[in-house]
């Protein structure tokens, strides 16, 4: 069944690591590369890459917030010849998903973007110019569960592990023709490819109820009460069911986890268990990658202690 | 007749009596409270094209009330008068005197995109409250709500460089609304940060707040975005301005 939805064009993939993984998601920045670079795939970085508005340039306006994300779509298509772009952050991902939908659908974010990149000098970006796909397809479709499960050499056995996804991932559903579409596509209402990796890799990935709920990584700084009591549900729903990690695969969540936690423990007294770790730290780490080279040190969540404990460092 | 359901009307629309006799007929007690009658006369028939007019807000005119985006809705949740297929509903009536009475609270949506996920119609109701905060704030009912600060912030960095340095967010953002920066969860977390990074990169970063990461030949794509705005912003005040004339 495995098979059935392998490809072999994902060797190599424009690669758009996004503002936030030069940032605070430093560390997801690191061990994608890292994992990339083990497995044999090849990341080219889009070139002369710009933001893609994250969820504040839609509120701006929502055509600036598409033309932002296909100007990196086109650079990919035309200056770089790639074929698919892969998005670690949820997003980016997110938006580029969504400026593809607009230009597929809207006659007037046709017309309204081909005016800005006229007038830019750019290439005019056309639907399914470049298919948009996160780090989660690019591994679970480039290499596969059977596969990676070969190449492990520390198995995560004993690591119980909630996989959380997040928002932008999985909603709205219309901006996800590919998810939804039986056996082997991912779900938006229970999403599953990075419980099917992680498990591959040996974890023990427990029943999440809360994988789709929202952390609240909008309004993380301004309305820090709102977030801190959305990411505190996250955090003992996890704790309920026995989760020593939580797995994350997107730097807004993650540092959202990161912060809020704190900021529970400090302005509510609740302290919570479950440590953050990317999923791609873990995935490195399965694959017998240190510790050090796959940034786990930069988490603000601090995960060396559990990591020994099991053995795994 | 007996209220049954008190909490879905507005309490001073309900008039209580100890004890009360009508007509020789004593109803005191449970049967004795009343809704208020009254007729609405203060409708802005322009209100659902000043919203729609703002980013996000394009296709409220679709929405059927069937109630999905409530009822999935996350800070609905924690907050019961938070109730985004009630404002649209408003919104399309026309009672702008009844929306802001929420006018507090509708910034505080989350964008999980729950409501948009389900809303049959493709209202795209997440945009419709972005629409309603942004509303609230060009016609004066409510100052600036954070969360625009915050969009404004990212904005105005994207458009100058084409990228955003966190850093430089976080500190302009907490200065724009004058928020102190040593908050106690605040300094733990950048304590925990430190410990765990490696000299080089804190070096890097450093530097990334001096030479701000930078889009080369941004200037030409900053015009156009720049046009865009502008064009849209004579576009709403049109619609605004016209509304008041009237
Ligand atoms: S889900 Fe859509 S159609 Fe239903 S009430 Fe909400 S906005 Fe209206
Ligand atoms: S996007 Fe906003 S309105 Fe919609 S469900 Fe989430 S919090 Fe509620």
């Amino acid at each position: 069944m495995n098979d059935r939805t392998m490809r072999d064009d994902l060797q190599t993939v424009a690669y758009y690591p996004g503002c936030a993984l030069e940032g605070t998601g430093h560390a997801y920045n690191r061990s994608t590369k890292r994992i990339a670079k083990k497995l044999g795939l090849n990341l080219v970085e889009i070139d002369n890459w710009n933001c893609c508005g994250a969820m504040e340039v839609k509120n701006i306006d929502p055509e600036v917030q598409n033309y932002l994300s296909v100007r990196n779509m086109a650079i990919a298509k035309h200056k770089m010849g790639m074929d698919v772009v892969m998005a670690p952050c949820n997003g980016c991902y997110h938006n580029l998903k969504k400026a593809e939908h607009d230009v597929t659908h809207k006659e007037e974010t046709r017309k309204t973007l081909k005016k800005m990149a006229d007038k830019t000098g750019q290439p005019e970006y056309k639907p399914g110019d470049v298919e948009t796909i996160h780090a989660l397809d690019w591994i679970k479709y480039a290499i596969g569960e059977e596969n990676l499960a070969r190449r492990v050499k520390h198995s995560l056995s004993g690591l119980k592990i909630a996989n959380y996804y997040g928002c932008m991932y999985t909603r709205p559903r219309h901006i996800f023709p590919e998810k939804d579409q039986g056996e082997g596509s991912e779900s938006t209402s229970k999403p599953h490819f990075m419980d099917d990796l992680l498990r591959a890799a040996g974890a023990e990935v427990v029943e999440f109820p809360l994988k789709t709920a929202c952390c609240g990584g909008a309004h993380t700084l301004s309305d820090c009460d709102t977030s801190t009591r959305l990411v505190l549900n996250i955090l003992q729903a996890a704790e309920a069911c026995s989760a020593d990690v939580i797995a994350t695969e997107c730097p807004t969540c993650h540092s959202g986890l990161e912060m809020h936690q704190i900021r529970a423990e400090e302005t509510l007294g609740v302290k919570t268990q479950p440590v953050m770790l990317y999923f791609t730290q873990l995935l490195g780490l399965a694959l017998g990658i240190s510790p050090r080279q796959l940034g786990i040190h930069e988490n603000i969540s601090q995960s060396l202690g559990l990591l020994r404990q099991k053995g795994l460092v | 007749m007996p209220i049954h359901e008190e909490s879905l009307i507005r309490p001073e629309n309900l008039r209580k009596h100890e004890e009360l006799n009508i007509d020789n007929v004593d109803v005191s007690g449970h049967w004795s409270t009343f809704i208020e009658t009254r007729s609405v006369a203060d409708y802005n028939e322009n209100l659902e094209r000043e919203i729609s007019a703002f980013p996000g807000g394009a296709y409220i005119h679709r929405c059927w009330q069937c109630g999905a985006c409530t009822n999935s809705c996350t800070v609905n949740a924690i907050n019961p008068d938070f109730n985004p297929r009630y404002w649209i509903y408003l919104a399309r009536l026309g009672m702008e005197q009844e929306l802001l009475r929420d006018k507090e609270i509708i910034w505080q949506c989350v964008s999980c995109h729950r409501c948009t996920h389900v809303c049959p119609r493709d209202v795209e109701p997440e945009g419709v409250m972005k629409a309603l905060s942004h509303w609230l704030e060009a016609k004066g009912h409510t100052p600036k709500s954070q969360s625009q600060h915050f969009d404004e912030e990212f904005y105005q960095q994207i458009l100058e460089t084409g990228k955003i340095e966190e850093g430089r967010i976080v500190r302009n953002f907490f200065n724009r609304t004058g928020q102190p920066l040593k908050q106690p969860w605040l300094i733990r977390m950048v304590k925990n940060l430190i410990r765990g990074l490696p000299i080089m990169l804190m070096f890097k970063m450093g530097l990334s707040t001096l030479f701000r990461p930078k889009t080369k030949d941004w200037s030409k794509s900053k015009h156009s975005i720049e046009e865009l705005i502008e064009m849209r912003e004579l576009e709403r005040k049109k619609i605004l301005e016209g509304n008041e004339a009237s």
